[in-house]
């Protein structure tokens, strides 16, 4: 109980919004406005994922909205090329693995704060593809979106894939050792290393798991549409970076875990249609998230605050 | 002479449940030295943080100078000539020494123009005054653990301080830095200043002091004369009970040669032809002063900063060792010196840090075992007498010698040949000191081979089956394990006699 406060404190203000929206605007819980919901924050999902253990391991990485937007740039030329649909996917995911590798050598290999790294990269990679591309959109073929499917059917699949990812990760980092490490170094990389751990390698991985992740994130969001717009994927890294420190991820390493995250992704995500709903201003929204944020913040600040005091 | 500086009647003060002066009364007269001992967890921490006014005491009063003060805050307690020398120094390490001095000393207003020859000058003024040979214009991180001290000490002698703190200050100091600091002590009491002082280690306290009060459980279990006391009443005090025998006695039953090391240098550890012999069930003790090459020559074994040059044979074997990971798959186990920042990883519960080293073993194929793990923590908490609520406990709400049995629990599950122990009692108190040494005592007798790394010098002399003495990076000495202080202390220094 004690352990989870965090979490559970997140989790009981969702249930409030979600309680005062059963009460005052029962509509927001009809099924397909719902799904729409979930759909569109399915990629922001898979990102906080691979988000949450960058910062569990004591790493930022700013960077992800502009993989993202190379990526879906990338997997979309393909699909115009004519690549089949998986081929694309795992395109994808490749794609951003390497950008990711190339994060993780930077700051693991030559031992460069990330902060600094992924500012880089995410101009650079931002910059680069505007460049190149000069704004362009691309269009897709037919059979991309949704799969090909129904646009139910297609929701549900990206709704279930998002869902069941998250579920392997928070198992993963529980149970593999490969998780626990992540949370070593992220609280202490030189006890991490006298005790056998390699620092470097675990770090390197995170950021190259974020990078895939990515990749297979911005598959998830231009199979939403018939087009790839070059500019999507701005400002993810902030919302991304939001929802994780929402779920109760501490900012200085080693602490959270992936279901808070999910929580706090939604809390996130539900203002702007319980503002809607409510019929208060859409301006509310970012002021409300800022709120919530800085609330996130607080609270930890006072927790190590009291931990410190405690121990005299 | 018989002035008093401080008085404190009663105090008492808890945190929550936990009551940790139970009225405690103190006194500290004009130029004496009043040692203040007691166990980990005694209150002596609490004490010093109600007289250097960061704690605000429950109950009880306190005079400064035969005056009561009402309220005393960090603040006040500074002007009222109260300073405190922390065991790790407070000082900004990127600034020089002068800088650091000039910021405690000047007049704390942000519009004002530094005088910076009066600054030096200053600085250079306090810093001979003590007999430290730092430039005012070094940075403090440049500096050593005893020379920040030093800057310390200079900084409450430059601020007028009549009552002086020093909260184990020759924790990390050798020898030769400590006659350094003791003769500041004295110079100090000889000036009419009063020195409240805060050891573990018994023989300062004899050398140093001419009160002793000890604390046990957050009360005080009296004053007295040091002339009137000796070690066997003083730990009697401490402990309330009878330490029979302080070091458990040695076993000299010794097996074959675990690990050599043949002509071993380490320019980054500067570490020089070190030839060396562990046998099957012995502690090596290794004695030396701090930045003799010990620690060093540990973490060359250990695979963190590998051997440029030299032979290691482990069971007869030639071994390359150039990572930590190659160390233990060698069966090489270390346990760090500083297990706060190394040893034992504070948020994680202890049945995590004691599986940390043994990953591979204990969880075939990366999937975590949590009932294996749990197992193994229990063994090991039984084993070794670790004083915690469970398994799941994480390690910051362990005392400093648990932590220490944990961070030895993580290195014992690997199943070590040789087992490196660096400082494996510092900041420990009394009682888990000795069920620390019972423990290396019996893992020796178990036909472990152990390389003892201690500034503590009677518990090299105590431990030991033989004494390697280091001084520059290299061998000085070998010693039988009977050898008596003066003469490792001798090699150490590297006089002749």
């Amino acid at each position: 109980m004690k352990r989870h406060f965090r979490e559970l404190s997140v989790a009981a203000a969702l249930l409030i919004v979600l309680l005062a929206l059963a009460v005052f605007a029962p509509a927001f819980y009809q099924p397909q406005p719902l799904l729409s919901l979930l759909t569109r924050e399915a990629p922001t999902l898979v990102v906080a994922c691979g988000m949450a253990l960058i910062i569990i391991a004591r790493e930022i990485d700013i960077s992800v909205g502009s993989q993202f937007a190379v990526c879906s740039v990338c997997a979309g030329l393909l699909s115009a090329n004519g690549w089949p649909l998986p081929l694309v996917f795992i395109s994808s995911i490749l794609l951003g693995g390497v950008m990711g590798a190339l994060n993780g050598w930077l700051v693991a290999g030559l031992r460069l704060p990330s902060i600094v790294v992924t500012l880089a990269t995410m101009v650079t990679l931002r910059q680069g593809l505007n460049m190149v591309r000069q704004g362009e959109f691309v269009n897709l073929p037919d059979g991309v979106q949704w799969f090909g499917l129904s646009q139910v059917a297609g929701q549900w699949a990206l709704v279930i894939a998002s869902f069941v990812l998250l579920a392997l990760m928070a198992f993963a980092t529980k149970h593999l050792a490969a998780g626990r490490f992540v949370y070593a170094v992220g609280t202490d990389a030189e006890a991490s290393r006298l005790a056998g751990i390699r620092p470097q390698l675990v770090t390197f991985s995170t950021f190259v798991l974020i990078g895939a992740l990515t990749g297979l994130a911005a598959m998830m969001n231009i199979v939403q549409s018939p087009q790839v717009q070059p500019a999507s994927g701005s400002g993810l890294e902030l919302k991304v970076i939001a929802a994780v420190v929402v779920g109760g991820v501490a900012i200085s390493g080693g602490r959270g875990n992936l279901w808070g995250v999910f929580v706090g992704l939604l809390l996130l995500a539900c203002i702007a249609p319980a503002l809607t709903h409510l019929r208060i201003e859409a301006y509310w929204e970012k002021a409300i998230q800022g709120a919530i944020i800085l609330l996130a913040v607080v609270a930890d600040g006072l927790r190590s605050w009291k931990q410190k005091y405690n121990h005299r | 002479m018989d002035t008093s500086l401080l008085q404190l009647r009663s105090v008492t003060k808890s945190f929550g449940a936990v009551r940790a002066l139970k009225g405690v009364s103190f006194d500290l007269l004009a130029g004496e030295v009043h040692a203040l001992l007691g166990e980990n967890g005694a209150g002596k921490s609490t004490l010093i943080k109600v007289i250097t006014g960061a704690h605000q005491p429950d109950g009880g009063s306190i005079e400064i100078n035969g005056e009561r003060v009402a309220q005393l805050t960090p603040a006040s307690a500074h002007k009222l000539g109260i300073a405190c020398i922390y065991q790790q120094p407070a000082l900004f390490l990127d600034l020089t020494v002068a800088e650091n001095i000039g910021l405690r000393l000047e007049p704390a207003s942000a519009i004002r123009k530094v005088d910076w020859p009066a600054r030096q000058t200053r600085a250079t003024e306090l810093l001979k005054r003590i007999g430290a040979e730092i430039s005012p214009d070094a940075e403090v991180r440049s500096l050593s653990m005893p020379e920040q001290q030093l800057v310390e000490i200079a900084c409450a002698l430059g601020a007028g301080a009549r009552i002086v703190i020093m909260d184990e200050p020759t924790a990390s100091l050798t020898q030769k830095e400590q006659h350094l600091l003791f003769a500041v002590v004295k110079d100090l009491r000889a000036n009419g200043v009063g020195v409240i002082y805060i050891s573990h280690r018994l023989e300062e306290i004899f050398q140093l002091a001419d009160r002793v009060t000890v604390l046990r459980d957050g009360e005080s279990v009296g004053t007295n004369k040091v002339g009137e006391m000796n070690e066997a009443s003083l730990i009697k005090l401490m402990v309330g009970r009878e330490v029979s025998a302080i070091y458990p006695p040695a076993e000299n039953a010794q097996g074959e040669i675990v690990l050599s090391l043949k002509n071993i240098s380490c320019a980054a550890g500067s570490v020089q032809d070190v030839n060396l012999d562990v046998r099957a069930g012995e502690i090596l003790g290794l004695a030396g002063l701090v930045g003799a090459g010990r620690t060093e020559l540990a973490r060359v074994l250990f695979g963190i900063t590998p051997a440029d040059s030299g032979e290691i044979l482990l069971n007869g074997q030639r071994v390359r060792i150039s990572s930590p990971q190659e160390a233990v798959a060698h069966g090489i186990a270390y346990v760090p010196e500083d297990r706060r920042r190394h040893g034992v990883i504070l948020e994680m519960p202890i049945a995590h840090n004691m599986t940390m080293a043994i990953h591979r073993r204990i969880f075939p194929g990366a999937w975590l075992r949590f009932g294996a793990e749990k197992h193994l923590a229990l063994d090991f908490i039984r084993d070794l007498g670790v004083k915690a609520y469970g398994p799941e406990a994480p390690g910051s709400s362990l005392s400093g010698g648990n932590q220490q049995k944990v961070s030895l629990a993580r290195w014992l599950a690997t199943k070590p040949k040789l087992l490196i122990l660096d400082e494996p009692t510092q900041g420990v108190d009394v009682g888990a000191k000795s069920e620390i040494h019972k423990i290396i005592r019996r893992l020796a007798k178990e036909g472990l081979a152990v390389l003892m790394i201690s500034s503590d010098l009677p518990e090299v002399l105590g431990m030991s089956d033989r004494i390697v003495v280091m001084r520059g990076g290299t061998i000085a000495a070998m010693l039988p394990g009977k050898s008596d202080a003066h003469t490792v202390m001798t090699a150490a220094l590297g006089q002749t006699k």
